[in-house]
């Protein structure tokens, strides 16, 4: 496409050429009505003077008959910048009066008309005259009017002037909207060369905002805070993907080691067998990690907000802790819940539940069975409008240097990879409070580990419109 | 039992029906929508295992319209997504019960027995017994020959639904499922611990164990001496 082409294709430009043309039309109208208008004032001025004229004439042909009429005329006629006159016969010949031509037939219908004339002091030039021919008693005939060349004058001076004005405003009309267009165009082009380098993979662009605040710095600030949620969620992707593959080909590569294994020096049934439920649960737990990456997936893209539901918080600590509390007695620990009231959130039970069930599974996981009374308490408490749900420990804790690394996926400290576990318990803890607009907090209990779900009661807000 | 497998993967159709003649229930099958629908719909199958995704016409179509031809069926749902939100729409198209794939042959079996023997099974008594053992849903009182058993109310709940599948194998997913309604996987196997906690409760001092555990699937009340 043309630079031209692509201007002239605008929305900007269009718009340019309907007001130019609207625009133009009304001067137009204007300037022809102006110029009609001063036409018939003209016209209405010399009607007025030649009916003055008549009038007086007629008056004095009364007075002083035919002979007086002519006198009058005569020196009326010598008078410079004078009217026309003619008086004839009731034969048509030229009595007196200053008209030498007229087109055959003028004198014939007494009335107004414009007729073309030459006079008798200049009979080669031809002239435009708006006349009255008047029959006088006698048969005689009068002709008086006045040259139009004044009006004509005036006429084609407001017609030019109405031409010139016109083609100024449509050259400016069209050199602004050539300008304007342009700088629109090159803001928007700006946006587009930015964006197809988004599209080919380079997502830390960001478009220029100019800063005047104009529909096109809001469009501009719109898009960038879209494009820094796509390169988040991207990033978690990148991020994912890295972990499957270096997570997952871990214990794929130990299945697989297994079934060789046993395929090399398995004898008998009973060897097959064992090492075939190996790779069941191997297979198994791979797929709980994998269920479990997918469930975080999906917590960040936002997908579950659309069946979010009112529910009490409190019964979901008092659920997931009536679960974890057979769990945590064979362990030798003491598991209390503490929900004083009940706690309506805007959310999804089921997630939530699950959140708070893998903080307990952590609690009663990593306590340390070393004599001492070991007590996990799940509170459910209102904190403004905040729901906290609570589970803490006086187990061996997390170090604070650690704590934020904890939340990332498949992280785990060398304290517990001994213990059973994907990596993926407190990640999808915090997805999950993500997803709803709230937070994980990890605090020191002195001693232990102390883990807030904090929920805004009313559900997430949506941040982007 | 009469089952009717609706899956257009042939190796995966093919490992269920062997799986399940193996035990003893005659399974045909059926590659797409159309075909799946035209099969189940003069109702001689006891139960439907159909899988979500499907050539023609998808799963939760097919169930849909079943029901609304007055086919009541009982149909699982077999699915790649396993999502929450995924579940409950199958639920809501008419499906009786949900399977995310992978899922191991023992659940989908206990799954599937379960609802053939549902329509006409044992929801309808009050009292449910399974030898000496008897349980009175409207008193909520449970005994043991002639000694009462005190249980906590989810002790309670976790025994009727183990009586009333009697019999059955019923997998420690349909427990969380049916007993607790979660629909998510603790990461500890928190139910094996309620389950020995109720095992103490009703068959420590008998000499008849009723509360067995099938491995590899999951548990069963079941009157051993018959």
């Amino acid at each position: 496409m043309t630079a031209l082409g692509k201007l002239i294709r605008t929305t900007t430009f269009k718009l340019t050429i309907v007001y130019l043309t609207v625009f133009s039309l009304f001067a137009a109208f204007l300037l022809g009505y102006f110029a009609w208008n001063t036409r018939r004032l003209f016209t209405q001025q010399i009607n007025a003077t030649v009916d003055a004229e008549v009038n007086g004439l007629s008056e004095q042909y009364r007075s002083g008959g035919i002979r007086r009429l002519v006198q009058v005329i005569e020196s009326r006629s010598a008078q410079p910048g004078s009217s026309l006159y003619l008086v004839t016969t009731p034969a048509g010949e030229g009595l007196a009066g200053n008209v030498g031509y007229l087109p055959t037939g003028t004198l014939e219908k007494p009335g107004w008309s414009e007729t073309e004339y030459r006079r008798h002091d200049d009979p080669t030039s031809s002239h435009h005259a708006l006349v009255r021919v008047f029959q006088l008693p006698g048969g005689f005939r009068m002709l008086v009017g006045r040259d139009l060349e004044d009006r004509e004058k005036v006429h084609n001076i407001v017609i030019s002037a109405g031409r010139w004005s016109v083609a100024l405003v449509v050259v400016l009309g069209l050199a602004g909207g050539f300008f304007v267009t342009r700088r629109v165009l090159r803001r928007v082009d700006a946006m587009t060369a930015t964006t197809r380098t988004i599209v080919e993979g380079d997502l830390s662009g960001r478009l220029f905002v100019a800063g005047t605040g104009d529909e096109l710095d809001r469009l501009a600030e719109n898009l960038n805070a879209m494009l820094e949620r796509i390169e988040g969620l991207m990033r978690g992707l990148q991020e994912v993907s890295d972990n499957i593959a270096h997570d997952l080909k871990t214990p794929l590569t130990r299945m697989r080691n297994r079934a060789e294994e046993a395929l090399r020096a398995a004898k008998t049934e009973a060897d097959y067998r064992a090492a075939l439920e190996r790779t069941i649960e191997e297979s198994d737990a791979l797929m709980r990690t994998f269920n479990a990456l997918l469930m975080i997936a999906r917590a960040e893209s936002g997908h579950a907000r659309d069946d979010m539901a009112d529910f009490d918080a409190a019964e979901v600590a008092r659920g997931i802790a009536e679960l974890y509390e057979p769990l945590a007695e064979e362990k030798g620990l003491d598991l209390k819940v503490e929900v004083p009231e009940p706690i309506t959130v805007r959310g999804n039970r089921e997630l939530v539940s699950q959140a708070l069930s893998n903080l307990v599974d952590n609690a009663v996981k990593y306590a340390v069975p070393d004599g001492t009374e070991g007590t996990i308490v799940v509170t459910a408490q209102t904190e403004g409008s905040r729901a906290l749900l609570t589970v803490s420990d006086n187990g061996p804790g997390v170090p604070e240097t650690d704590r934020p690394r904890v939340v990332e996926r498949f992280v785990r400290l060398e304290r517990s990879r001994s213990q059973p576990g994907s990596g993926l318990g407190l990640s999808l803890v915090a997805a999950v409070a993500r997803l709803h607009g709230g937070e994980l907090v990890l605090t020191d209990n002195y001693p232990g580990l102390k883990a807030v779900i904090a929920l805004p009661r009313g559900g997430p807000v949506q941040s982007l419109g | 039992m009469r089952l009717l497998i609706v899956e257009d993967d042939r190796e995966a159709a093919d490992y269920l029906i062997k799986a399940f003649r193996e035990v003893g229930h005659v399974a045909e099958h059926a590659a797409d929508g159309e075909d799946g629908l035209a099969l189940a719909e003069d109702g001689r199958y006891d139960v439907l295992v159909v899988d979500r995704m499907l050539p023609k016409r998808d799963g939760l179509s097919l169930i849909s319209t079943l029901r609304a031809r007055g086919v009541e069926t009982p149909a699982l749902i077999l699915s790649a997504l396993g999502q929450v939100d995924d579940r409950i729409k199958g639920l809501r198209a008419g499906g009786d019960d949900y399977l995310p794939k992978p899922y191991s042959f023992a659940e989908l079996l206990a799954r599937v027995e379960v609802l053939a023997r549902r329509r006409g099974g044992r929801s309808e008594e009050t009292v449910y017994r399974t030898a000496d053992l008897e349980l009175d849903r409207m008193s909520r009182e449970v005994r043991r020959g002639k000694e009462k058993i005190l249980l906590q109310p989810r002790e309670f709940r976790l025994l009727e639904y183990l009586m009333k599948h009697a019999g059955q194998v019923v997998t420690r997913t349909m427990l969380l499922e049916n007993v607790w309604d979660y629909h998510f996987d603790p990461q500890t196997n928190v139910i094996d611990v309620h389950i020995s906690r109720l095992r103490s409760k009703i068959d420590k001092g008998f000499s008849q164990p009723l509360l067995h555990t099938v491995r590899g699937a999951g548990y069963m009340i079941r009157d051993s001496a018959r």
